[in-house]
């Protein structure tokens, strides 16, 4: 274990804490003791090869799966004790970029960032600001001209970007981001990249990025955490792991 | 030991898996934010898309009922009472089973491919996380759909399939349009109507959910949908004729036939 951590994240106010989370899928433990901490503002990115646990990590976080053991606290709600009412409120306040996108396919663009709102605004509400909210959310990511479009006619990227407007279209405090550059060319995946940054200064947001992208760690990323065997490995800065000397943290970054 | 394993099959785990879900339909049908408007949408895609389809089917089923019934009821000097032996024969049993198998075919298969793409596809995770139930949102409003527009798409295959009977019985005979209606009526009851439409309101609520149920909970990506889609229309079939089975016998317990 070598644990690097950063000293400026400390005094910011944590808007996730997981702790001493355990999950199995029959013997195979894919997460074993985890804890992490999210601060306010801060770029979280966690670090593994596939099938490290990653991905179960943050729908752990936003209970799409739920744990065997271990403590999850989203801005200071410990998300065992909601019942589902409670929770898919609290879901307003945290934004989750699929790693496909999940665009609803049968939907226009306008649709599709209409749709969260329908839980978390009142038809009044919606009549006097989905439309602008709407237009908004795509002019965030440049792609206003394609409001009413439908999914299968946008690229790869584009639907990238349109699912990010989905995400921020309530503006909540939290993003996780589940590989959110994977399958993208280089240029596209600094674009998302980017894009992140931009959204992240706009809203003061927090994320948790899932990726293996060192592209898109290196622009994103204010610490990292290795998830490997489902442990957390080592915890540290880009310019402080890239320094690290243990062997399974140089394979990741070998070449850089 | 024995009876544990025997409990343990696949075929009574997935009879288990549907009673849960069933269940789980029942309780959320009844809990605040109903899903009006996609409930609307589901009535028009199920019901209004599904209506030429089983207008087509109807009709052909009344011609044809006639058409073959005609040389024998002849042979026996009683081709007079074609067009009650048809109306009787489509009312109770025909019009409501084929209707019931004709929505099998396309609204089970539609069902069980539309959720299980969205549930590979992770379109209804993305509905959980965006605070809005995907239970209550897709399945309550598809079986709701399913259960009120298959009693009404078989009672308009009823009087369809009557008509297409009035033009078999005067393909080689000659009834008039009053005579036939007439003659058609006369043979029923109102007690004919009631099983015959109280079994489709089963039919479609069990059509839906296990279209629901095969979407909902469909695996191992794009191959795993069109399992379910398959198998949604294998069970739902099935699972309307043992529904008609238990439908004759509870009308004959209760004296409806």
């Amino acid at each position: 274990m070598c644990w690097v951590l950063p000293d400026t994240m400390e005094s910011f106010e944590s808007i996730i804490e997981v702790d001493k989370l355990n999950k199995s899928f029959g013997e195979n433990h894919v997460l074993r003791n985890f804890s992490l901490s999210l601060k306010q503002g801060e770029n979280l990115v966690i670090l593994g090869k596939s099938g490290s646990g990653k991905s179960v990590l943050i729908k752990c976080v936003i209970r799409l799966i739920e744990p065997d053991t271990g403590k999850i606290t989203i801005l200071n709600h410990d998300i065992s004790l909601l019942d589902q009412d409670e929770m898919d409120l609290l879901r307003a306040d945290v934004g989750f970029l699929f790693q496909s996108n999940a665009l609803y396919d049968s939907m226009t663009i306008r649709e599709n960032l209409e749709f969260p709102l329908r839980r978390h605004w009142s038809k009044e509400e919606r009549e006097a600001k989905a439309e602008a909210a709407v237009k908004e959310a795509l002019e965030d990511v440049g792609l206003a001209h394609t409001i009413d479009m439908m999914p299968s006619e946008l690229s790869g990227g584009m639907r990238k970007r349109i699912a990010l407007a989905r995400t921020i279209i309530l503006q909540p405090k939290v993003i996780l981001y589940d590989e959110p550059t994977t399958g993208l060319d280089p240029i596209t995946g600094r674009e998302i990249s980017e894009l992140m940054n931009r959204i992240q200064k706009k809203y003061n947001t927090a994320s948790i990025i899932i990726s293996h992208d060192m592209s898109c760690i290196k622009m994103t990323a204010n610490r990292i955490i290795m998830l490997i065997e489902g442990r957390n490995y080592a915890e540290g800065t880009f310019e402080n792991l890239i320094k690290n000397n243990d062997p399974k943290v140089r394979d990741f970054f070998e070449g850089l | 030991m024995a009876s544990q394993n025997i409990l343990n099959t696949p075929f009574l785990q997935e009879v288990g898996e549907i009673a849960r879900f069933t269940g789980r339909f029942f309780r959320e049908v009844t809990k605040p934010r109903q899903e009006w408007e996609e409930f609307i949408n589901q009535c028009y895609f199920i019901g209004y898309k599904t209506f030429t389809l089983v207008g087509i089917t109807a009709f052909i089923m009344g011609l044809v009922l006639t058409i073959q019934s005609r040389p024998t009821l002849v042979e026996f000097g009683a081709d007079a009472l074609l067009p009650s032996m048809v109306s009787v024969s489509l009312v109770r049993e025909i019009a409501p089973v084929i209707t019931a198998l004709i929505c099998a075919g396309k609204i089970g298969s539609g069902i069980g491919a539309e959720l299980g793409s969205m549930r590979v596809t992770e379109q209804i995770d993305a509905m959980e996380v965006s605070g809005t139930n995907p239970f209550k949102y897709l399945v309550v409003t598809r079986v709701l759909a399913s259960t009120i527009m298959v009693p009404v798409l078989s009672s308009l295959a009823i009087a369809i399939s009557l008509y297409g009977g009035f033009l078999g019985a005067n393909l080689k005979g000659d009834v008039s349009w009053a005579l036939y209606w007439y003659q058609a009526y006369k043979a029923l009851v109102f007690a004919d109507f009631v099983p015959a439409i109280v079994k489709t309101i089963f039919f479609g609520f069990a059509i839906g959910i296990v279209g629901c149920y095969k979407g909902y909970t469909s695996k191992k990506g794009t191959e795993g949908v069109g399992r379910s889609a398959t198998t949604a229309v294998i069970v739902a079939s099935l699972l309307v004729f043992i529904l008609d089975l238990i439908a004759v016998q509870v009308a004959d317990v209760l004296g409806f036939t």
